[in-house]
């Protein structure tokens, strides 16, 4: 992973996990850092779907092919397993309706790969218990009447979620990064409590 | 589309350019039009920016909407007061950068600004053709650029531009001629007019069908139907602006009076402007190429003319990778006809980019100077162009 230098650490793990010459889908792919990664290093051909106009012609102008638009509603055009992966990168947490969402991205690609914020962290169990708030971290970084998180999900929700719908978690990674840094290191003991992100990567159920 | 022609703020400027002719279909080899008929001789007028590569891979083919012409941008002589119509684009490191494309424009068929037209002298009777000019279409004006191309050389072009009724040839070229169109880039534009948009056109049309000096298309020679064409430009620039825009614009300001004149002068500013761009309208547009040319988009159906009433049928023809941009405040072609357009093209397995511009200017906001237009062209150029060398230093 050296030359990711720069990018954030959770795209830096995506990347890894991205086998070179892929198609790929990044829902939300913001001003294209991962997708700009992707296409330099691993010969990706690569697509993006982002909602702000800003980051949409930011993506345009360094060369990508980005669409403006809702994800749900753009991730229902496209023909059945176009993809060889589809990204969902900390943004399962905004979404209206999660089941759905996951359901097309796995129809749509043939793996996804998925990361959100883990609620369980002991910084955000200890701000409720001890303050008596809503918890307020650098990775979530709202108050509770501005946040675009409408979804409060563990490491552990998001593997009996994967039961409850019927998909495959295929690989796991249970990251400590801060909110946009590029440092960050993979925790492996007690990641519900110790990890700041969750990464997985998912398939259709056998 | 509006004039919003202007100098460049900086004077850059691809300077002085010529309009060129290319005329083909001589009889008995007429052009074969899509209603059937046959028409010719055909010429056609162009002009070129920039320098053609010795492997000929820096073409892009600016095609125009309703009103333009084949020029573009820069100078026709010294005391020309002003450029071509997308000055603000094309030039010297500009959007569409004529130091490294070699950019084309012709005037369509049907049009009166060099092209065969129904101005234009009809061979058999040695009068302009009037009415017994032949409907032509988006089709039959796409067919009569590919014949220029062919002329001039072409192959292959790295990229088709063009908003409005350009667009419609844009999206033409990319199904009609899918292997010479690496890419395309079409501007508020759309697969299809809707009802509305038909019905703006038909009062232009019935606004110059009804001017006593139209004369059933036969006024060449005489007076010319000047009031119904400046009515149907005025109808026509109501719609490439927007509710907001005219409220920027006018408001519901007077014209050089304190008070309402209690008469039916041109008492707000909204109607002397209007009143202006019909008279200046009138000095450079033929009436009957009027007609024509709204016709020939109101007939135009790429998913009917491409297979069965299918866009994504149509789209799988297609090859090119696309940059779709529409603009918040077009309701003549709104960004639901474009999300339309790339649902069909992503059904088809294109690679296709969007972006909806934000902007108050209604559907003339692609002629107007927009950092965010130009750099989204010129990144997305780029990006094409060096790919198709990679391509090229592959073999």
């Amino acid at each position: 992973m050296n030359q990711t230098k720069g990018m954030r650490f959770d795209l830096q793990v995506i990347a890894s996990w991205i086998r070179s010459g892929s198609k790929v889908l990044d829902l939300g792919c913001g001003e294209g850092d991962l997708l700009h990664y992707l296409e330099e290093n691993k010969r990706v051909v690569g697509t993006g779907i982002e909602q702000s106009e800003s980051k949409v012609a930011h993506c345009i102008e360094r060369g990508l092919s980005v669409l403006q638009g809702d994800i749900n509603q753009e991730l229902f055009d496209y023909p059945d397993q176009s993809f060889d992966y589809v990204i969902l990168s900390r943004t399962l947490q905004q979404v209206y309706e999660p089941a759905e969402l996951i359901r097309s991205l796995l129809r749509v690609g043939k793996k996804g790969i998925v990361t959100f914020p883990n609620f369980s962290h002991w910084r955000v169990r200890l701000q409720l218990l001890a303050t008596g708030y809503a918890p307020v971290t650098r990775q979530l970084p709202y108050e509770w009447y501005d946040t675009p998180n409408i979804r409060v999900i563990t490491l552990k929700d998001f593997r009996k979620f994967s039961r409850d719908v019927g998909f495959q978690i295929l690989k796991m990674v249970a990251i400590n990064s801060d909110f946009d840094n590029a440092a960050g290191h993979v925790i492996k003991f007690m990641p519900n409590l110790r990890a700041t992100y969750g990464i997985f990567l998912i398939g259709k159920d056998k | 589309m509006s004039e919003y022609i202007e100098h460049d703020r900086n004077g850059i400027s691809v300077g002085h350019v010529e309009k060129k002719f290319y005329t083909f279909a001589q009889p008995p080899d007429e052009m074969v039009l899509e209603s059937g008929a046959r028409l010719g001789p055909v010429t056609i007028a162009y002009e070129t920016y920039g320098t053609l590569n010795a492997d000929k891979t820096n073409v892009i083919l600016i095609v125009h909407a309703l009103s333009g012409d084949s020029h573009v941008a820069g100078y026709y002589g010294e005391d020309d007061a002003k450029p071509g119509w997308w000055e603000v684009m094309v030039g010297p490191g500009k959007g569409i950068d004529t130091n490294k494309y070699f950019v084309i424009c012709s005037n369509i068929l049907g049009s009166c600004m060099g092209s065969t037209g129904p101005g234009s002298i009809d061979p058999k009777t040695n009068r302009p053709y009037g009415l017994d000019f032949p409907l032509v279409t988006i089709g039959d004006m796409v067919k009569a650029q590919k014949a220029l191309m062919d002329h001039i050389g072409i192959k292959k072009v790295l990229s088709v531009v063009g908003g409005s009724i350009g667009g419609m040839q844009v999206l033409e070229w990319c199904v009609r001629y899918p292997e010479m169109v690496v890419s395309a880039i079409p501007l508020a534009t759309t697969t299809r007019h809707s009802a509305l948009a038909i019905a703006f056109n038909e009062v232009a049309r019935q606004a110059i069908m009804a001017d006593p000096n139209w004369k059933g298309g036969n006024y060449y020679g005489g007076p010319k139907p000047n009031t119904g064409l400046a009515v149907a430009r005025m109808i026509g620039h109501i719609t490439y602006l927007s509710d907001e825009s005219m409220m920027h614009k006018f408001g519901r300001r007077l014209q050089g009076k304190d008070c309402f004149s209690f008469n039916f002068d041109a008492d707000f500013q909204v109607e002397s402007y209007l009143h202006y761009q019909g008279i200046k309208f009138v000095e450079r547009f033929d009436a009957n190429a009027f007609l024509y040319i709204t016709k020939a988009a109101d007939y135009y159906d790429l998913p009917n003319q491409h297979n069965s009433g299918s866009a994504v049928k149509a789209f799988s023809k297609a090859q090119a990778k696309f940059l779709v941009i529409s603009f918040t405040s077009d309701w003549l072609y709104p960004t639901y006809q474009s999300r339309a357009m790339i649902q069909a093209m992503k059904k088809s397995g294109l690679d296709v980019s969007f972006c909806e511009i934000e902007a108050e200017w209604g559907h003339d906001a692609f002629l107007l100077p927009s950092e965010r237009l130009t750099s989204l062209l010129k990144g997305f150029l780029e990006r094409v162009y060096c790919d198709e060398s990679n391509k090229r230093h592959a073999l």
